[in-house]
């Protein structure tokens, strides 16, 4: 088969991003020139929009990131020995500190629960409203938004940005850029050195960190968060969102016709084109294709070409429509949050609705609340003591020289407070156990704080001696002295 | 490649209407591919990791040579570091391990601590040296005695049972546990009807026999050969290693054919001296671990004895 290239039809208008809508025409390729099978990036000079949804983005930032570069700072008094830090991964000790909450290794299961509910949370969000993590909240915008702030600060806006990108090199660019490096560096390094205080004592490794004391993994960690935040938030900025980040493409599966998006309204804009003042708006849309929107984009697409992969959603181009359309004269809102369903709805002369109760989001929110609630239950009812047992299997039971069976145990106590404990261990289920703790005289298991510790403990039982008795029971430890306790049950067996 | 039938024109794009793309030129049978161009940065992480590979091959032990290899520009062995590795952990737990050495069980489990980390080391030692013969828990198997009973052929106190680890039984120290369960059949010592006999004597104890003229028999029997290791009563004697005869553990099985048999051929079971092969503080954990297999006797307090017995530490002569 010839593929044909039909040169006649490449005048025809093209299938249109939305109705009446022109999609914008890719450059032509020529054998001479053939379009390559690689792009590269072509800088981006968003500039600075105001408005509502900016002065949002702003609290936004500044609000994360003092949690970002102070959580670890914030101390939580856990008692004497245990560390102060409010949110501490500890690796070493194996444990995770979260204010009031710690959590063991076999706890991981409370992360997978947080995790999973971050996933419903933002599967919730996103129907509701689209992309306002991607938009708000996620670590690549915020510190692409701060870097961009500080390009802008150095260089100028976007026009003097692309001016000076064009220039010849001088010694005014070379320091505008030198500057703004040095800033960015400055910023990642101190990033990448915050990323460790969440997992030692802040003011230790940070004293240890400047001395050389610190181990090398800090040193590592901090070198590869420094290098990622200034190539990301610096270099890759909206790369990473269009290419490396799967939630785009996962979204476009949460959001349906009626999710909030950022939502260029053509039924009022179009058909758009330039304005003269004083010139009558009958007959045509109130889009004056001054291509603002396109201006402030982070990732540098045109809104009014439709919801697109690349839209990070962060409204920017609400506000610089809304500034013209203020300039114009004209009613706010022409790019606004807004549903699909509501411009369909509009261009065919009905009410706009917004239907934030759908059945998707019904779904989402009573699965996160379900779990949100599974989650709490099982956090409130976590206890700070328990056992496990592991019953020796070989031998499976041993016949004394008087007759009497014994069973082998080993008991692995978890202390989970803060304070040691002496628990008295009894065997609640077996008509005459004798318990034996090898290696200590009485049936009292010290466990230090915070600690776990396995005891090997036998049973000898002169009731439960014929082949093939087996009887269920229970380990019981007691705390006097706060009279909690925990059990768990086993099996005693006389017989194979 | 032969089959594109766009090869006069191979890089002939077009533009797709439908999806506003254009398609690379390639056709195959026809089936044409839109044009996703990836960026060129991702092209420059695949070279990157080409030359990663390079560098990691010249730094790193890779490429192997007829009798050996080569060994990378840094030098870095696997080997190496896993002995370091060992050598470090090795001093962290040096502190333990010279406490454990000579110290007794009540030394021992006096410090919680030290006993958990000879329950561990023992744990870990019994499982690289004695289970083979004791199985993985200790459990025994005929001819090889359960550790975990409360019978002990030649004493279960904690000092008995590190004695026994270190001189063995009928091994090769000097002090090494010894005694002679003769053949008595094949030795010609008795006949086979007073095997029997001797047989039916020993399993009426558990009541088990069946002829008590026999068993009349087996107790002169009993009373000229056995009694001399075995005591009068057939409850045997720790200090001389001879079991006891009247209970219902038999190490080399109780049945009347397993005894016929142990009368037949004599036994003469070998438990090595680790006294060579384990440094004196393994030698104690694992002491420590058998004693609280769950059949462990309790120390004879100030028993002079005792004092006396050979510690792992005690020099060959």
């Amino acid at each position: 088969m010839t593929v044909l290239i039909d040169k006649t039809e490449q005048d025809k208008p093209r299938r249109e991003a939305a109705p009446g809508v022109q999609r914008s025409r890719a450059p032509s390729p020529t054998p001479s020139t053939p379009a390559s099978l690689y792009k590269s990036r072509e800088q981006i000079y968003p500039k600075l929009a105001k408005g509502s949804f900016r002065n949002l983005k702003w609290l936004a930032m500044i609000v994360l990131l003092t949690i970002y570069y102070g959580l670890p700072w914030v101390r939580w008094d856990r008692g004497p020995g245990q560390p102060d830090q409010a949110v501490l991964v500890d690796f070493e000790n194996s444990r995770f500190y979260f204010f009031f909450i710690e959590i063991w290794p076999q706890e991981v299961y409370y992360i997978t629960g947080l995790l999973i509910l971050a996933a419903l949370g933002l599967f919730l969000v996103t129907s509701l409203f689209g992309r306002v993590w991607c938009g708000y909240a996620c670590p690549q915008t915020i510190w692409t938004d701060l870097f961009i702030h500080v390009e802008r600060f150095f260089e100028g806006d976007r026009n003097a940005r692309i001016k000076l990108d064009k220039a010849p090199w001088s010694l005014g660019k070379l320091y505008k850029k030198t500057a703004k490096h040095a800033v960015w560096l400055l910023i990642a390094a101190f990033t990448g050195g915050v990323w460790i205080l969440y997992f030692h004592d802040a003011p230790t490794i940070a004293r240890d960190f400047f001395t050389g004391h610190a181990p090398t993994t800090s040193y590592i960690f901090a070198a590869i968060l420094t290098f990622f935040t200034y190539t990301l938030a610096g270099f890759m900025r909206e790369q990473v969102c269009t290419y490396m980040c799967p939630w785009p493409r996962i979204q476009a599966a949460l959001i349906d016709e009626e999710a909030l998006n950022v939502t260029y309204r053509y039924d009022r804009g179009e058909p758009r084109g330039a304005h003269k003042k004083g010139a009558t708006w009958d007959g045509r849309g109130d889009c004056i294709d001054c291509r603002q929107c396109v201006a402030v984009c982070p990732v540098g697409i045109d809104i009014r070409d439709g919801l697109q992969l690349e839209c990070i959603g962060c409204a920017l181009c609400i506000d610089a429509c809304n500034t013209i359309m203020t300039k114009v004269d004209r009613p706010k809102g022409l790019i606004a949050y807004d549903t699909d369903a509501n411009v369909v709805r509009r261009q065919n002369g009905e009410t706009p609705r917004y239907r934030l109760i759908r059945a998707r989001t019904v779904i989402y929110a009573f699965v996160f609340a379900a779990v949100g609630a599974t989650m709490l239950v099982a956090l409130l009812g976590r206890t700070t003591l328990d056992l496990n047992v592991v019953r020796d299997r070989q031998p499976n039971f041993v016949q004394m020289s008087d007759g009497a069976v014994q069973n082998g145990y080993t008991i692995k106590v978890m202390n989970k407070s803060t304070e040691p404990r002496s628990l008295d261990l009894t065997a609640i289920g077996l008509p005459s156990p004798i318990l034996k703790v090898a290696g200590q005289a009485t049936t009292t298991l010290d466990v230090p704080a915070d600690e776990t510790i396995d005891f090997r403990v036998t049973v000898l039982e002169d009731e439960l001696t014929d082949v093939g008795d087996r009887r269920e029971f229970q380990f019981r430890l007691f705390d006097p002295q706060s009279g909690t306790d925990a059990s768990r049950p086993t099996v005693f067996v006389a017989g194979p | 490649m032969t089959d594109n039938d766009n090869a006069d024109t191979p890089h002939e794009q077009r533009y797709d209407e439908p999806t506003g793309q254009y398609t690379t030129g390639h056709s195959w049978d026809g089936i044409e591919e839109l044009n996703t161009p990836m960026p060129r940065w991702w092209l420059g992480l695949f070279y990157i990791t080409i030359l990663f590979a390079i560098g990691y091959a010249v730094a790193m032990p890779s490429i192997p040579l007829v009798n050996s290899y080569f060994q990378g520009v840094i030098g870095y062995s696997d080997r190496e570091a896993v002995a370091t590795e060992v050598a470090e952990m090795k001093l962290e737990r040096a502190l333990f391990a010279e406490r454990l050495s000579n110290a007794n069980l009540e030394t021992i489990t006096a410090d919680p601590e030290l006993f958990r980390f000879a329950m561990a080391s023992g744990r870990s030692a019994f499982g690289d040296n004695c289970a083979t013969c004791h199985g993985a828990g200790g459990q025994g198997f005929k001819g090889y005695p359960n550790l975990n009973d409360d019978v002990w052929i030649w004493g279960g106190t904690f000092e008995d049972i590190r004695n026994t680890l270190v001189v063995g039984i009928r091994a090769s120290h000097e002090d090494t546990r010894m005694n002679l369960m003769q053949a008595y059949g094949n030795d010609g010592l008795l006949n086979r009807d007073e095997m029997r006999d001797i047989a039916d004597y020993l399993l009426n104890f558990t009541g088990r026999g069946i002829d008590p003229e026999a068993q009349q028999r087996g107790s002169e029997l009993f009373a000229q050969n056995c009694v001399s290791c075995h005591g009068a009563d057939a409850k045997g004697d720790r200090i001389q290693g001879a079991p006891n005869l009247t209970d219902a553990e038999w190490l080399y099985g109780g049945e009347r054919d397993d005894i016929l048999e142990t009368l037949q051929v004599g036994r003469q079971g070998v438990m090595p001296n680790w006294h060579e092969r384990l440094d004196p503080e393994t030698i104690t954990a694992l002491a420590v671990y058998v004693h609280a297999l769950g059949g462990g006797e309790p120390s004879v307090v100030a028993d002079s004895e005792a004092a006396e017995t050979v510690t792992p530490d005690t020099p060959e002569e």
